[in-house]
């Protein structure tokens, strides 16, 4: 349908910096219907559809939004769900602006349609629409074949869904009391409320696969006892669980946290909640989160939610390197973390009863570039200075957990600790089992996690049924 | 974890049933999530458990071993003293409780180990004294190939000292630094051994005890004493760092 391009993208309604900067309630706050409406009129239909191959799961993304153009949101729904088991959450975390929307024929006039926030638009409408949703497409026969997800975070997830919409009887095994992944323990609240994931987790659920929480893979039963004991093949979907420290002296005092500790005590606990809740975070007053990635965003702004007066990220590199989305860094900014560039600590020194009490840095410069292609920090002679801090929370990234490698025989793994997998078939060097997402490529995104579990999804299923 | 609200919570096995399906464990009543756990009654469930976590024990046959416990370490050393026995070892058993009302767990040791000896702070039951006297004279008086001891950090510190000089006695202890999930994920329970951080959670929870820096662990365990544990009674108030 021809129309007149219109290029104004519209934007989401978002919670006011001074306020949010005090609670855990979502920061985004979606479109309203007739925000919506308007954005996916811009939608030009275009012949290309380029945006689908910016998608690393293929999503309709063209036809979900003309079905919601027509106002057919059952429609849209159906669209989405049948690419993508978890549109709630990827249309609120997903790097969009690199991905469908970067490809999207708008993005030339630089107003892309705001594909994420429709996606987004779309999940929240079918949660509150359950009831006048069709049934779901009837099961198809079961293959008889059994498959074992070990973890449940987004590659497990899509596995899982994949594998069980094909007939084959899915367990996912997760060794936290509760399935989600990184998605329950790590993204803050105020970015992915919990309660969507777990409805993402039940929409899996509810297509016949089955749930085993508290199981820890390599301890109660290694991937070759389930192999041996009636799983006909495994997907490995553990993540990149195991944290990063920066080796300097003074690391082990109190009130240093790697990020996974800061954020699981934060999200996965509820310490916010704290006393209601029973875990406890010591919060200081003056914190420092080193790193420049999303982890360290989202560690800074729960700090500040905590109730910290002053929050700095301290980062070894300048503004132009930082590895976290753009938007993030800017919601932090807004909400008042102070950003410390070119500085990094070289010890820590302890106060009363072993805590941190302050923090002695270097200050950088940037050299030539290295292997990343970033350039690279160097100290400068005689810059040491001490920063006051009464708590640390080190986010220099994470590699995968070794449990499972060091208990399944026959395994391959790079000396980053990530476990070999074809690209495009997930398939390990061992029989019968697959992997996915951070444990194959180090701590990456939701959708690439996704992505990758699909692949394996489908190469898992040519293979049970040839 | 007792409930949606709970706090995730190390606690060591004390005994098993295969048939039954069953473990048994045993604490103290300290902090807000053993005072829960200890308000469920038979028949009731609790949200959360998971396990076998860490490493297993290493037992072997060692030739004498003395092993240093005090508070629920005495009641959970058993399945160790246990293993320790089935692979040939003489096995001297040493308590520490601070009165006689307060010994438990003593019982099932006397029937599997060589020797009990235990020690009360108040002279109340058997000899007077700290678990350090009783520790020499067995020293003193046969070859002693191992030490394994258990219990507060402050005590396992001193045992460590005590077998170091003047002849170094090879001795482990099982550690016990705050946890939060037991896989390896957070690195809360990070502990250091001979200057190397290792989890205790995955790769404990038994270590060289003449290599742990125990200054640090100590600290550590206190983290959060303030906030969660009932006042002064278990806090260690003559500790280095208090
Ligand atoms: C703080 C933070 C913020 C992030 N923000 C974003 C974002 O905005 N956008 C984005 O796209 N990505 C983001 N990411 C990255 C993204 O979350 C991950 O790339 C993604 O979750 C990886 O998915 P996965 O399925 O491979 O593993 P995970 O999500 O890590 O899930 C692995 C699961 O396996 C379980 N497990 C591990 N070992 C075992 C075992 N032995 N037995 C049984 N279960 C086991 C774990 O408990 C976990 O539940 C963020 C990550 C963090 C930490
Ligand atoms: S308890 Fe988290 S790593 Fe050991």
């Amino acid at each position: 349908m021809p129309q007149k391009l219109n290029l104004n993208r519209v934007e989401m309604p978002r919670q006011d910096p001074h306020a949010r900067g005090k609670n855990f309630k979502e920061v985004a706050l979606g479109y309203s219907p007739e925000q919506a409406q308007e954005e996916a009129s811009r939608c030009i239909q275009c012949p290309k559809r380029s945006c689908i191959s910016g998608c690393p799961v293929n999503v309709d993304i063209p036809d979900f939004i003309e079905a919601m153009r027509k106002g057919d949101m059952p429609g849209a729904v159906r669209v989405l769900k049948s690419k993508n088991a978890l549109p709630g959450v990827c249309g609120r975390v997903c790097p969009q602006e690199s991905q469908c929307e970067a490809q999207c024929t708008l993005e030339k006039r630089k107003a892309p349609v705001a594909i994420g926030r429709l996606e987004r638009y779309v999940a929240d409408w079918e949660q509150q629409n359950k009831s006048v949703m069709p049934p779901p497409p009837p099961p198809p026969p079961p293959t008889g074949k059994k498959v074992a997800v070990v973890g449940t975070g987004p590659a497990g997830l899509t596995v899982a869904a994949e594998m069980a919409k094909l007939g084959h009887g899915v367990t996912m095994f997760e060794a936290l009391h509760v399935a989600g992944g990184v998605l329950m323990y790590g993204i803050p609240e105020f970015r992915l409320p919990k309660a969507i994931v777990q409805g993402e987790v039940e929409y899996v659920k509810s297509l016949g696969v089955e749930l085993v929480l508290d199981a820890v893979i390599g301890k109660i039963d290694t991937v070759d006892e389930l192999l041996a004991n009636g799983y006909d093949a495994v997907f490995l979907g553990t993540g990149a669980g195991l944290p990063m420290f920066l080796g300097v002296p003074g690391e082990d005092l109190c009130g240093i946290y790697s990020a996974n500790e800061f954020l699981t005590r934060t999200n996965l606990m509820k310490a916010y909640l704290f006393p209601e809740y029973d875990t406890p975070l010591g919060m200081g007053k003056r914190v420092a989160v080193i790193g420049g990635g999303n982890v360290a965003m989202d560690s800074a702004r729960c700090a500040l939610r905590l109730g910290a007066k002053e929050v700095y990220i301290v980062y070894r590199r300048s503004k132009a390197e930082l590895p976290a989305r753009h938007e993030e860094v800017e919601n932090a900014m807004e909400e008042g973390i102070i950003f410390k560039f070119l500085t990094n600590p070289t010890r820590f020194l302890g106060g009363g009863r072993g805590w941190v009490s302050a923090m002695e840095c270097q200050e950088m410069e940037l050299g030539e570039p290295d292997a990343s292609g970033r350039r690279r920090p160097i100290p400068k002679k005689g810059s040491e200075f001490v920063m006051k801090v009464d708590t640390v929370v080190v986010a220099l990234g994470t590699t995968p957990n070794p449990l499972i490698a060091s208990t399944t025989e026959g395994l391959k793994t790079t000396n980053h600790g990530t476990v070999v997998a074809d690209e495009k078939t997930g398939k390990t060097v061992k029989d019968r089992v697959w992997a996915g997402g951070d444990i194959v490529t180090g701590a990456a995104t939701v959708i690439s996690a996704m992505g990758a579990g699909k692949r394996a999804a489908a190469d898992m299923h040519k293979f049970l049924m040839g | 974890m007792v409930d949606e609200k709970g706090e995730r919570i190390p606690l060591t096995i004390a005994d098993w049933n295969v048939k039954e399906g069953s473990i048994t464990v045993v604490f103290n009543e300290v902090g807000r999530t053993t005072h829960k756990l200890a308000s469920v009654k038979a028949g009731d469930s609790i949200l959360s458990f998971t396990g076998p976590l860490g490493l297993p024990a290493h037992v072997e046959k060692f030739g004498t071993v003395v092993c240093v416990v005090a508070g629920y370490s005495t009641a959970t050393c058993l399945p160790i003293v246990k293993a320790l026995k089935a692979a040939g070892n003489r096995v001297v058993v040493i308590i520490r409780a601070p009165s006689k009302d307060m010994l438990f767990g003593d019982v099932p040791l006397r029937t599997v180990a060589d020797q009990v000896i235990v020690s009360t702070g108040d002279g109340s039951f058997e000899c007077v004294g700290f678990v350090l006297e009783p520790l020499k004279e067995v020293i003193e008086k046969e070859k002693v190939d191992r030490v394994f001891t258990a219990g507060p950090v402050c005590m396992m510190k001193l045992v460590a000292n005590t077998t170091k000089k003047p002849s170094k006695i090879p001795t482990i202890a099982s550690l016990n630094p705050i946890m939060v999930d037991g896989t390896g994920m957070c690195g809360c329970c990070r502990v250091s051994i001979g200057g190397e951080t290792k989890f205790a959670c995955v790769d404990g929870p038994e270590f060289d005890a003449h290599l742990v820096d125990w200054a640090s662990l100590m600290a550590r365990r206190c983290t959060y004493s303030i906030d969660t544990q009932s006042p002064v009674k278990y806090q260690c108030l003559n500790c280095a760092q208090w």
